[in-house]
């Protein structure tokens, strides 16, 4: 007997800041205008996605001391954009980054809880660290926080937050108008919290919300992330998205669940992909080589290089080979206010891997960006990326993505309306949502009553 | 400064089931639903019907309480509400003309989030966002932070010294923080993004402004994330009583709420305004000054007294405001703005006794009446709020620096 085919999960990242958009294309529209964004959310719920995420940065990257001038810049505020989504889309999940570095959780919490009251149960939090004095400087608290104290910091937010969204029972608003009782509890919403990072107690203001809480995302991939994450988290967002790669970090991550009294569907692993279809594949290959080159210019390929380099390299030829001086050690000084500035973690051993690469290949410097920093991406036809998207899925690499397109507002359009209806064909996606809230979508059940008594051990 | 009497200005304060703390006990009253989109929906929607320039939204860092400083342990009475910004947001792309304005107490919050929100508040709407700005000497709210404590202040303490340094330090730091929120507007100019394929660049970056702030309570580096709103700058408004708030309208606001006695006080508080925006070098620029009124209407001017004072009995007390309570009619009501116009108000916040019925009061009773003397727009004539309230689109103070 054949095993039941899993069903994917589908979600849709709105692209911004950085070089996938493809901004130069004459079907590229605003980046900031609500419309925009009115429109990806639109199409997603069109082809029954679980939901559409938004990414947040606190301060405007910097390269050489400038604000970097090449990619995309300027985004709205999360919270405020997916309230407003929620007006024009009924069932899509509406996920955002919120950082707790240069947060408070009584604040977070309320937001949250709001959005989830005001989108009958959508809202989802993607838990992010910031990195960076470079960002502090923008916040009350400036840079105050050693990087090793912000994973604490950050499964401590969670704990806060977490005892607030539980702080109301769900059946305390009466509002009975004849006996004049509106609350069951003259004092709801207790809290209670001190440890190192918070010293917080007093009373929580909005009452329990549709989902109880938000679904709770991690992205990342270090150590402690997947044990953060296997902990507390209903998914997790990650880049893993090869075969290989995907199974292996796909069992890992799933055999950490047991420790805490989770199941493996407890948690879903989304890596996030590109995709570019064509009428063929060969057609589909040619588009996206013509992508790549216009998502790596020659300038772009030198910024990259630099942020490895930490070195001013705007006297080198973007297609020309890699310098043959090597990158400078210890702190990045040249990039700030960037993710890939972390990933860079041995410098000299990363430029040895791109130069042995680039000598293979034959590679300029604009060619070796754009292979090394492309992720995982489906290209072909509507037919081979749905098959390819299936495999992945039913082989558990993965129970689904979160679908980056290249174009804004247009860029999910192809895919709702060739990709979807193949997946659904096949029974391994929604034709219609079976449920209302995120977590219906997700598969991800009730809250567990355990939600509380965990929180009263920690 | 003379207006024409059609230049009278009208905003409903939206607050739960209404002012009067038994409204949700009313039989037209929602009180369930306070936590849905739907029932703030319904209410954004019936004040735009009535061509009013904007709402505001009430909010607070926690629960209701007739205790200053602490819960009060009632159950008769709405507790628990939803984030102002975010109710502004959710209705925004539901309207297309009425004004969004909700609080945020800054005392607690980040300057950074509350700019990018509101001018995002601003994108969503088309230019009909706006801000209230709101200081917190509350201990439980400040407790609910746990970063700093606040002087414990009674109402009965304000005015002595120790209550004067409190309430300035707790103002200028609001006024620090409006300076943060402007700044950051400011920091992109208008045409910042070019998208120039020629030179790869997405950004003028001679166009994007740090904007350097240092205060004695916090420094904010910028520019913001977001590029500059539709209208520049959101409108900023504050509700002031006495002299420090009165102080932080002049130097920092676009539009100051009131809460005048008679027409006489009114007088006296106009006055204070304008002679503190003088002091701030602010002459030349359109505050608006609204009077706060809690309204009960009703066409007969007894059920409307007869109406309060069952939701009195209802709640135990009679209701009382820090803003004049009025119980009457339509063409009363109108009467009374028109008089208490005449100090140089140049508008009102209303804020109904019980939802939905002294809105619809206000949208289909009061409006008509002044449309038909004359002194209320009889059709929106802007699609901003600036353009509402005949404020100009400012000039971005960075550009050509």
């Amino acid at each position: 007997m054949s095993k039941p085919l899993k069903q994917i999960h589908l979600a849709a990242h709105f692209p911004g800041v950085n070089n996938t958009t493809v901004w130069t294309d004459p079907a590229s529209g605003s980046q900031i205008d609500f419309s925009s964004f009115a429109h990806l959310a639109r199409t997603a719920e069109r082809a029954k996605f679980d939901f559409l995420f938004l990414a947040e940065g606190l301060r405007l990257r910097e390269q050489n001391n400038q604000i970097y001038d090449l990619d995309v810049v300027g985004r709205p505020d999360t919270f405020t954009v997916l309230s407003a989504l929620a007006a024009v889309t009924d069932k899509l999940g509406l996920a955002g980054t919120i950082n707790s570095t240069f947060n408070e959780p009584y604040d977070v919490a309320r937001q949250f809880a709001s959005l989830d009251h005001l989108s009958a149960g959508r809202a989802a939090w993607n838990v992010v660290t910031s990195w960076d004095e470079f960002t502090g400087q923008n916040f009350r608290r400036g840079g105050y926080l050693a990087q090793e104290d912000r994973y604490e910091r950050a499964r401590q937010f969670l704990a806060a937050t977490w005892e607030l969204f539980d702080s109301w029972q769900g059946d305390e608003i009466v509002a009975d108008k004849e006996s004049g009782t509106f609350l069951k509890n003259p004092a709801p919403g207790r809290f209670d919290h001190h440890v190192s990072q918070f010293d917080i107690s007093g009373h929580f203001d909005v009452p329990r919300s549709p989902q109880g809480r938000p679904v709770i995302f991690q992205a990342g991939d270090s150590e402690e992330g997947r044990e953060f994450a296997a902990a507390g988290a209903d998914a997790i967002f990650t880049r893993h998205g090869t075969l290989e790669d995907g199974r292996a970090f796909y069992a890992d991550v799933k055999r950490r669940l047991a420790r805490y009294g989770r199941s493996p569907d407890d948690l879903k692993i989304l890596p996030g992909v590109t995709y570019v279809l064509g009428d063929t594949d060969a057609e589909a290959r040619e588009r996206a080589d013509v992508v790549r080159h216009q998502q790596v210019s020659g300038q772009t390929a030198i910024k990259f290089l630099e942020q490895l380099w930490n070195r001013d390299l705007s006297s080198y030829d973007p297609d020309g080979p890699l310098p043959a001086i090597d990158p400078l050690v210890g702190e990045n000084t040249v990039a700030r206010g960037r993710a890939s500035v972390r990933m860079h973690r041995d410098p000299l051993a990363t430029a040895a891997q791109w130069r042995a690469l680039a000598e293979e290949k034959k590679l300029s410097i604009r060619e070796l960006i754009i292979e090394v920093t492309g992720r995982q991406s489906f290209i072909g036809s509507p037919a081979t990326v749905a098959d390819a998207l299936d495999e992945f899925v039913q082989t558990d690499a993965g129970d689904g993505f979160i679908l980056v397109p290249h174009l804004v507002p247009g860029g999910l359009d192809e895919f709702a309306d060739t990709v979807v209806p193949l997946l659904q064909e096949r029974g391994v996606f929604r034709t219609e949502y079976e449920g209302d809230t995120l977590r219906d979508h997700l598969g991800l059940g009730e809250l567990r009553a355990g939600d509380a008594d965990r929180r009263a051990a920690s | 400064m003379p207006r024409s009497p059609s230049a009278l200005h009208l905003a409903v304060a939206l607050d739960g089931a209404g002012w009067h703390p038994a409204a949700w006990r009313e039989p037209a009253a929602r009180p369930g639903e306070l936590f849905t989109a739907r029932y703030w929906a319904d209410l954004v929607t019936e004040a735009e019907q009535g061509l009013l320039d904007l709402v505001t939204i009430e909010d607070a860092l926690s629960l209701q309480s007739t205790d200053l400083d602490g819960l009060d342990g009632r159950t008769d009475q709405v507790r628990g509400r939803l984030d102002a910004v975010l109710i502004a947001a959710r209705i925004a792309p539901l309207t297309r003309h009425i004004g969004l304005v909700p609080t945020t107490v800054v005392t607690h919050t980040e300057p950074f989030h509350v700019s990018k929100a509101i001018a995002t508040v601003d994108f969503v709407s088309g230019g009909r966002a706006g801000v209230r700005v709101k200081v917190s000497g509350r201990g439980d709210e400040a407790a609910h932070f746990g970063r700093r404590t606040v002087p414990r202040l009674r109402v009965d303490e304000l005015d002595t010294p120790a209550g004067r340094a409190a309430l300035k330090e707790l103002f200028d730091e609001a006024a620090d923080y409006v300076e943060v929120l402007r700044r950051l507007w400011d920091s992109w100019e208008d045409d910042a993004e070019i998208r120039d394929a020629a030179t790869g660049r997405f950004i003028d970056r001679e166009k994007l402004h740090y904007i350097d702030f240092e205060g004695d309570r916090f420094s904010v580096k910028g520019p913001s994330i977001t590029p500059r709103p539709p209208q520049g700058q959101p409108i900023v408004s504050a509700l002031a009583h006495r002299t420090e708030p009165f102080r932080l309208v002049a130097r920092s606001a676009d539009l100051g709420f009131v809460t005048p006695r008679d027409t006489a006080h009114a007088t006296e508080i106009v006055t204070e305004i304008r002679e503190a925006q003088t002091a701030a070098g602010r002459a030349d620029e359109t505050v608006h000054v609204f009077g706060d009124l809690v309204v009960f209407i009703d066409d007969d001017p007894a059920a409307a007294a007869d109406r309060k004072a069952a939701l009195d009995e209802r709640a135990g007390a009679p209701y009382t405001s820090d803003a004049r309570v009025f119980t009457g009619t339509p063409a009363q009501l109108a009467d009374l703005l028109q008089d208490l116009q005449q100090a140089g108000l140049t508008g009102f916040r209303l804020r109904p006794g019980t939802l939905p019925h002294d809105l619809t009061a206000i949208t289909r009773g009061l409006v008509p009446e002044l449309q038909r003397r004359g002194a209320f727009r009889t059709e929106y004539r802007a699609d901003t709020l600036r353009g509402l309230l005949g404020l100009t689109r400012p000039v971005n103070r960075y550009a050509d620096v």
